[in-house]
């Protein structure tokens, strides 16, 4: 089943144009990994799919499970199952994150018109999470991502994601800043997520996550497109090669082709 | 997909409701006639009759203040009736049965419960938690659990009704803390003073309950100068809430009350709002004018004295609760959240006097600006040459919602005391879209998500409220701040 179809996306910030003709698409149940140089349009990918008012869409479309996101607000697309993780959580000084995961929670129950779960219910349901994320509860009485170091905002990304139970996640280099034992906790995670037959979305800057989750496909995004796509053997290669090679490799290409993405 | 996600658009205010009964009111204007006639209607004493007539001759000779950062045209004092009372409670309060059931359903409909069997969350409690005075424009309508009170020795009733119960307390107190001439809101207050509460807790009484008053206009174009006045007795302890609400016109209104508070040695008062006065609608058309004076006297040596005030409503707001500490070691309080949306100023702040040795004094202030709302803290921190090891510590946070509104810090510090610390801290943060986007992606939609960081914003407050009227100033602001996100 389709998940996800853009087609040909160009993306503007300020009037400078960042995305130029993208184009992905991913199955549910598939695990995509995007890699690309730094500035290369990957978070901005990642916050277009989640709606941010700060992108322009100027051309192209975003279809999610079988429907236009155009149009849709941040947190509609939530409702409808999109999840980003961000590259940098910001923090919310005062909410403490109980607060804010019960407020998440409820808001996704009641778009569906279910009742929110008792303070019992959600306490606990919370706390053993946390608990398979490494993260001691004491996080949960603390603001959002207050004074967090680096790898806890990204666990407890990771927390959010498998409370509210989207059908893609979008993960923003969320294995950046982990050290190794949080890696294989944060992988674990995903590939619990990934394992309910839902979609991930992987941008990354290395090998070393692919190890644990492994990608059904591998993409390069270079200058607002996506360059080259392969299978999991494209992240070895350019772990050994760096970019540069596909650069050249396009000079005598037709862009067309290559910068489709997969249609499978 | 620029739309800006802080846009302003309107507000709701549920309070805003007419109440239809009968009232007897003066025609506008003021002069020695108005005052005679008000002291005259409540029978009182020839001392107070004097008293208010000399406030009067001296407000007259004043003019009003103008150093306050808010704008309004002047105000008209001979358009304003200054006293107005439901016909049916004319010849004084009566028990709570024979109140106009239309009142109680005012006091209803605005989450009061004056029937005594319940309480404020609504759920009966076998413990009452919370005792309520209720005063309708300008009289008190209801005071419930005198009875309870009364047995522990506290003397809990209209200030109207004190005067002639306990007339030593009165006329030892009133005035004693804000003279009648302190300012020019003061003294106009002083000169037509309504009604109001009287607090009186005796030695060595911890108050077994809450004490609450509410206040609430109701007629049009009258002015509501309540005069609130609480003594805290040798070792005594007493928490006093305070609440109003107005229903919606188009006319400006004034409110200019008094709150005087009295700590002997070893008492403690605690003094929480939760205002919620009519703010005027989107366009800044209407809305209460709040010009308040409240002021505590640490008199004893180891006194406390703590405001606490959530402030959500009025068009302008002009409010500095600030504590004398005369005695030695005592300790003065100041917590407040000032949320302004809309057209909506504040002036507001705290005003800390060190006399005595070993003071202490806190201010927390977190103000909270949207629309094209104006903020505005204003604190004066003083130490005597006396005052030695007196110690202060500000902190007087801003956050601005959308980028059409202002906050502004006026902190005045006066140290004369060689041995002081006065500390001052201030913030201002923004709620950022990154933050709003954050809760967004997380399914929260914007209104929610900016009322709970707003809530976290003002944590350290709410914190200082009793849990009922946490719940409630929680809710509030999520109301004031309704339409301060498109
Ligand atoms: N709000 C903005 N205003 C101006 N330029 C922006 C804005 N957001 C992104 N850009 C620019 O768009 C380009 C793509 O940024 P983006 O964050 O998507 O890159 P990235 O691929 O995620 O990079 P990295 O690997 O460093 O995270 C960059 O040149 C960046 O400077
Ligand atoms: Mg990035």
């Amino acid at each position: 089943m389709r998940l996800l179809d853009i087609d040909d996306l160009h993306v503007r910030v300020d009037d400078k144009p960042i995305l130029n003709g993208l184009s992905l698409s991913m199955n549910a149940g598939e695990v995509h990994a995007i890699m690309g140089p730094n500035g290369s349009g990957k978070s901005t990918l990642a916050n277009v799919l989640a709606g941010h008012p700060g992108y322009e869409i100027i051309g192209g479309s975003i279809r999610f499970a079988g429907a236009d996101l155009d149009g849709l607000a941040p947190e509609e697309r939530a409702h409808a199952g999109v999840f980003m993780a961000f590259q940098h959580p910001v923090e919310i000084p005062g909410v403490t994150n109980m607060e804010f995961l019960k407020a998440a929670n409820d808001s996704r129950l009641a778009a569906r018109n279910l009742e929110p779960l008792s303070a019992l219910e959600f306490m606990k349901k919370v706390r053993n999470l946390a608990q398979s994320l490494d993260l001691d509860s004491e996080f949960l009485k603390r603001g959002v991502n207050e004074g967090f170091s680096g790898g806890e905002r990204k666990r407890n990304e990771i927390l959010q994601l498998l409370l509210l139970e989207p059908k893609l996640a979008v993960l923003d280099e969320t294995d950046s800043g982990l050290d190794i034992d949080a890696l294989r906790t944060v992988a674990d995670g995903v590939n619990r997520f990934h394992a309910d037959g839902n979609g991930v979305l992987l941008i990354t800057h290395y090998q070393r996550l692919l190890n644990h989750v492994v990608p059904d496909h591998v993409h390069v995004l270079a200058d607002g497109r996506i360059v080259e796509s392969g299978d999991g053997s494209l992240a070895h290669a350019l772990e050994e090669r760096g970019y540069a090679w596909l650069r050249e490799d396009r000079e005598d290409t037709p862009p067309a082709r290559r910068s489709s993405g997969m249609r499978n | 997909m620029s739309e800006s996600p802080l846009d302003i658009i309107g507000q709701e205010y549920s309070a805003g409701f007419v109440t239809d009964v009968e009232s007897e009111t003066l025609p506008p204007g003021l002069d020695e006639s108005v005052v005679r006639f008000i002291s005259e209607k409540k029978r009182e004493p020839g001392w107070l009759t004097d008293w208010r007539l000399s406030a009067f001759a001296g407000w007259a000779r004043m003019t009003p203040p103008e150093w306050a950062h808010v704008n309004f045209p002047p105000i008209d004092f001979d358009a304003i009736s200054y006293y107005s009372a439901p016909k049916s409670l004319e010849g004084g309060p009566q028990s709570l049965d024979e109140v106009d059931p239309e009142l109680l359903r005012t006091y209803e409909k605005l989450g009061i419960p004056l029937h005594e069997q319940e309480m404020l969350a609504g759920v009966s409690r076998a413990e009452p938690r919370v005792a309520v005075d209720a005063v309708f424009d300008s009289v008190s309508i209801a005071t419930t659990f005198k009875d309870k009170l009364r047995e522990a020795g506290v003397i809990f009733c209209p200030i109207s009704e004190a005067v002639h119960t306990h007339p030593e307390l009165v006329k030892r107190y009133l005035g004693s803390v804000v003279p009648r001439g302190d300012n020019f809101y003061a003294a106009l207050n002083s000169a037509v003073f309504s009604d109001g509460s009287f607090v009186y807790v005796p030695k060595g009484v911890r108050c077994p309950m809450e004490l609450s008053t509410y206040f609430r206009i109701n007629e049009q174009n009258t002015g509501q100068f309540e005069r609130t006045l609480i003594v805290a007795d040798e070792g005594a302890y007493v928490s006093y809430l305070e609440g109003c609400t107005a229903p919606m016109r188009d006319d400006n209104q004034l409110h200019a009350a008094v709150v005087e508070l009295v700590a002997l040695d070893d008492a403690e008062i605690k003094y929480s709002t939760v205002q919620n006065w009519y703010p005027g609608d989107a366009d800044g058309k209407g809305g209460i004018y709040n010009f308040v004076t409240k002021r505590g006297a640490c008199r004893g040596a180891h006194s406390k004295i703590s405001w606490t005030q959530v402030e959500t409503g009025s068009a302008i707001t002009w409010k500095y609760p600030s504590v004398v500490l005369r005695g030695d070691h005592s300790v003065g309080e100041f917590y407040s959240v000032a949320l302004t949306n809309n057209f909506q100023q504040a002036d507001t702040g705290t005003k800390m006097i060190h006399l005595g040795r070993g003071t202490k004094s806190t201010i927390i202030s977190k103000g909270i600006s949207a629309g094209r709302s104006q903020n505005s803290y204003r604190g004066l921190v003083r130490t005597s040459p006396a005052a030695g090891d007196a110690r202060n510590y500000t902190q007087c946070d801003s956050l601005l919602i959308g980028e059409r509104c202002g906050a502004h810090t006026f902190p005045y510090i006066e140290n004369k005391s060689a041995s002081a610390v006065v500390e001052h801290e201030a913030t201002t943060s923004k709620v950022s879209e990154d933050q709003l986007f954050l809760c967004r992606q997380r399914g929260i939609d914007p209104e929610k998500a900016v009322s709970m960081i707003v809530n976290g914003f003002c944590k350290d407050v709410f914190r200082q409220l009793p849990m009922e009227f946490a719940v409630e100033a929680g809710k509030l602001l999520e109301v004031s701040l309704e339409g301060a996100v498109g």
